[in-house]
């Protein structure tokens, strides 16, 4: 039953890929979203307890993870029926260089997004290691031919680059999981469930570079920096609900790797170790994505870096451990649902307005006023105003930092996202107001101004999830993100 | 049986040197080849014999994939490219033996510390696969086409499974073919990446690859 | 008992020397298909030379007419340290190979400094390429005879290459293999074989050891011809040394088999230049900077 999560997405990319008929390929992408949500929502409501060194089971970070990827995944696949519908098999001019270029078939890239839904799950519920980084690695292959979607020169750069770095990175993560089987001594299996009993059994210099090598490898994945090369350069260049999926989803389960690594060396006495590494990297990331959003010209790339920052505020938050921690669960959900809105947004006023440049983009309330609206909304919950969910979570990691005593740590984190508050908004705001222009691109004809639901449906959703966090948390949401934070090594 | 290990522990080290200074392509591709040879054959020569089915079954797998299979889809990447050698790299030819050899003293300085607690008859499985791995990760760094970077990061696989090979007596067979399954399909899909960039770019050279910045 | 056979070992090696270049030169002609010279040719030309007259240029210096005498004396007494695989050398001391490197350093310096008296252009390039090599030749030499030391816990060649294959240690023995295909690399930069240069080439611009020698004539050629015939020697029963394990405890025989092993040798290397071209002389700093890796990489072995 709980293969089911893994196997009916997969089962349906596969036909997708197979079975000719655009309208069947249409059907197969939203039966296997809700299919998919189906068996999530099933499992969340008669959740047992996995057994002890069994390969896949579901506990509270895994559950929390694959949720969101699952509400991720119903949205953009309302999208991505609405684009591909406008967009696919045809040759297109490009408008920032004139060329002309076509796009993937539509096969390929509805199989690998359902693919890549399954090998994402498969992450979330893996409980051995080994198959963990199996799984990670399937969603690299998977995902590179769906930022190659448009296929022009820019973006084949962007999925060469995106596939030797992450692939790179995975196999230190892979180095990671044979140290940690070092230091079990070749005896303890690489099962999460034994790795923890195992405790202080193992051997602690293993562990140590274990955990490094863990946080390289996956790290390169999640976005952190120094490893976050491929990120910003793949986020932007991907079509929007890939961009989504890749922000919102990936990077989560990306982050679950080095959870599972910290959680082991917290039950080893380690704990310290490596939240001190977490807390490091975290600011480093969130200190280079302040650096790279000051005058951000591209409002995607804007978005890929201000996902490098959150990934760092998440990574920070976990190291803090404690009541940081389940902050850091909670972000985790808001930023997925802020980052969703963001993108698919973004997609639309690329549409509209045809170029990626912030410059290019003028006055968006004025001219097609709901996508101006979402954007400015998008642009406050992510960069964490009420009242919006991330002005919760940021602020409980904060008290977390402070309770703590961390006061160096807090003060580079505030330093840091106002400076990305600034940033963003020398970038957002002369997007949205201001009077609108005379002449194109930054005047789009009319046909252009109008959203069709497809895409305003999923952002509003989004959009609506989000500002419930923020208003109101509900009890069980914060037990379950403590419960989520205390597993995932929190400690 | 450490004569043996120790063997083949050296053939991979040499052949790590000759992909430092070798230019072309086909050398490059038919040396990973030969490392998969004696990467295969290292987990048997550890194991007492008889050897249990699992692993013999591995080293089987091991060696159709990594010493057959995933060469030649590099040689049809290759013709497929239209690529010969690596006319200029980063790093010249002279300069990649000389960091090879600082590389392999690394390899064992590093290795002094860490004793590995699994019981390992030869202590020259470490360093060898530190080694290949540090190897694998120059060739990436020092090399333009990405056809290069492809054997280097393969390369670099062979290091990693190099330490695996000690465990292999108990790790799990499943995660292994996973492993390989994952490395195969990476190949493949880089091939055709490299594929869509000749054809998009006429060439592959990845450092001109600088469009996207900042 | 072993001084006498180091002695005779000595000697046959004087004697026998120039037989070694007759018979590399008929393997490529056996390769070649044609007859080629006489197994004794360079008997005969030593001969020839002995008794020709020179004519010396007036801007030479005395150094000119030293560097072959100078050159014969050290190859000579190079000689005298090598031992003939578990036999001992007629020289033996602690940290003998380090003398015998100086040695050949000396009659290569005597050799460039002859070629840099003369003033001509030619000779100048050729000492130019020929020290470079020899930097390169001289460290992996010295590498690999540390990884000898390091290996077998002895200090005088005589007694590494007694301890080297009667022990059955396995590590020093793949070692020993290691550094064998180092020394055949330097073997064939220092002895001036293909692939680095070619013996029989007759441009000036393409050579190495042959256009340092130009000028020279009659019984300064005679040494150089010879000297260069002792130094393959050497270096071949360096070699024999390392790759053959051949200690039967009966000196006749080890003695016997040695020299068998030198002309084998002889014939891999006449194999050696007739399957391989010649390298373009930026790859052959290239060459032994493998050499130097393949000694390295069998030095960090030793130590661990």
């Amino acid at each position: 039953m709980l293969l089911s999560i893994v196997l009916v997405p997969a089962v349906s990319g596969v036909l997708a890929l197979f079975i000719p008929g655009k309208a069947f390929r249409r059907l197969i992408l939203l039966a296997g979203g809700i299919g998919h949500a189906a068996a999530v929502s099933f499992e969340a409501w008669t959740r047992r307890p996995a057994s002890a060194g069994a390969w896949i089971g579901l506990d509270a970070p895994g559950l929390l993870f694959l949720l969101i990827t699952s509400l991720l995944f119903l949205a953009t696949a309302v999208y991505t029926v609405g684009y591909l519908d406008r967009e696919a098999n045809r040759t297109v001019r490009d408008r920032q260089e004139g060329f002309f270029f076509r796009n993937e078939p539509e096969a390929v890239f509805i199989g690998c997004l359902l693919l890549f839904l399954s090998t994402m799950s498969l992450v979330c519920i893996s409980r051995d290691m080994g198959l963990l980084w199996v799984a990670v690695e399937a969603t690299t292959l998977v995902s590179a031919p769906l930022i190659s979607f448009h296929r022009h020169h820019r973006s084949l750069e962007a999925t060469w680059k995106y596939l030797l770095i992450c692939s790179v990175g995975i196999a230190m993560a892979l180095l990671g999981n044979f140290f940690l089987a070092f230091a079990g001594h070749g005896k303890v299996h690489l099962n999460i469930d034994h790795l923890l009993s195992a405790g202080a059994a193992l051997d602690p210099l293993w562990l140590k570079a274990a955990f490094l090598a863990l946080l390289v490898g996956y790290g390169t994945k999640m976005g952190l920096a120094p490893l976050h090369t491929w990120l910003p350069d793949a986020h932007s260049e991907a079509p929007s609900m890939v961009s989504t999926l890749l922000s919102g989803a990936l990077l989560n389960c990306a982050f679950l790797g080095i959870l599972r690594g910290h959680s082991v060396l917290g039950a080893a006495g380690l704990g310290r170790f490596s939240g001190e590494l977490l807390v490091f990297f975290g600011l480093l990331s969130m200190s280079v994505s302040a650096a790279f959003l000051i005058n951000q010209a591209d409002y995607k790339r804007m978005l890929a870096y201000s996902s490098i920052e959150h990934m760092g505020i998440l990574a920070m938050g976990m190291g803090l451990g404690g009541l940081a921690a389940s902050g850091a669960m909670l972000h985790a959900v808001g930023h997925s649902l802020a980052k969703g809105m963001l993108f698919l947004t973004a997609g639309q006023l690329l549409h509209i307005y045809g170029s990626k440049a912030a410059g290019d983009v003028r006055s968006a309330l004025n001219t097609a006023p709901l996508v101006g609206l979402l954007w400015l909304a998008g642009f406050l919950a992510i960069t964490g105003s009420p009242p919006f969910g991330l002005f919760m979570s940021e602020l409980t990691i904060l008290k977390g930092a402070l309770e703590s005593g961390r006061w160096g740590v807090a003060a580079g984190y505030l330093a840091a996202l106002g400076v990305i508050f600034t940033a963003m908004a020398r970038t957002v705001l002369p997007m949205v107001f201001g009077q609108p222009a005379e002449d194109p691109p930054q005047a789009p004809g009319p046909s252009r101004r109008g959203s069709p639901l497809w895409v305003t449906a999923p952002v509003m959703l989004l959009a609506g999830c989000i500002l419930l966090i923020g208003v109101y948390v509900p009890p069980v949401l914060w037990r379950f993100v403590g419960r989520a934070a205390a597993l995932a090594g929190g400690r | 049986m450490t004569l043996w290990t120790d063997l083949f522990i050296l053939a991979l080290v040499l052949t790590n040197f000759k992909l430092l200074a070798t230019s072309r392509l086909a050398a490059l591709i038919k040396t990973t080849a030969y490392q998969a040879v004696a990467l295969s054959v290292i987990p048997l020569t550890l194991a007492a014999r008889p050897w249990p089915l699992h692993l013999a079954l591995l080293s089987l797998v091991t060696l159709a994939v990594k010493g057959g299979i995933l060469p030649w889809l590099l040689r049809r990447a290759m013709r497929e490219a239209e690529v010969q050698r690596e006319i200029e790299p980063i790093v010249g030819f002279s300069a990649s033996v000389l960091i090879g050899m600082v590389l392999l003293g690394m390899s064992f300085l590093i290795a002094v510390p860490l004793k590995l607690s699994v019981p390992m008859q030869s202590a020259f499985l470490f360093p060898g696969a530190l080694f290949t791995t540090l190897t694998g990760l120059m060739i990436i760094v020092s090399r333009r086409k990405a056809l290069t970077q492809v054997v280097g990061y393969l390369v670099m696989e062979n290091g990693v499974y190099a330490f695996g090979a000690a465990l292999a007596v108990q790790e799990p067979l499943l995660v292994e073919m996973g492993i390989l399954l994952d490395v195969f399909v990476a190949v493949f899909v880089m091939g055709i990446t490299i594929y869509q960039i000749s054809r998009e770019f006429d060439h592959i050279d990845t450092d001109r690859l600088s469009e996207l910045k900042g | 008992m072993t001084g006498r056979i180091s002695l005779i070992y000595w000697l046959s090696a004087l004697v026998l020397a120039p037989l070694l270049p007759g018979v590399i030169n008929r393997t490529k002609a056996f390769f070649a298909g044609r007859k080629g010279q006489p197994l004794l040719q360079l008997y005969h030309d030593l001969f020839k030379l002995l008794n020709k007259g020179a004519v010396t240029s007036r801007t030479a210096s005395w150094v000119f007419g030293a560097g072959p005498v100078i050159g014969l004396a050290a190859v000579l007494v190079a000689l005298a340290l090598v031992p003939a695989g578990g036999i001992g050398s007629l020289l033996a001391f602690p940290c003998d190979f380090v003398f015998l490197v100086y040695l050949l350093g000396l009659a290569r310096f005597a050799t460039v400094s002859a070629a840099l008296d003369t003033g001509s252009a030619f000779e100048g390039m050729g000492a130019c390429r020929e020290v470079q090599f020899s930097l390169l030749a001289e460290i992996a030499l010295l590498l690999g005879f540390a990884v000898l030391a390091a290996g077998t816990g002895q200090l005088s060649l005589s007694d590494m290459f007694a301890r080297l294959w009667s022990r059955a240690q396995a590590s020093t023995n793949s070692t020993a293999l290691l550094v064998a295909g180092s020394f055949l690399i330097v073997l064939l930069a220092e002895n001036s074989r293909i692939p680095v240069d070619d013996p029989n080439t007759h441009l000036e611009l393409t050579m190495i050891h042959e256009v340092m020698v130009l000028d020279h004539g009659g019984v300064d050629l005679a040494f150089i011809a010879y000297g260069a015939a002792v130094k393959l020697w050497l270096f071949t029963s360096l070699l024999v040394g390392l790759a053959l394990p051949l200690h039967t405890g009966r000196p006749l025989i080890d003695l016997a088999g040695i020299v068998a092993g030198v002309f084998a040798a002889g014939v891999f290397l006449g194999t050696i230049e007739s399957t391989m071209a010649r390298l373009r002389l930026i790859r052959v700093p290239q060459m032994l900077l493998v050499a130097m890796a393949l000694s390295l990489a069998a030095l960090f072995w030793v130590l661990r």
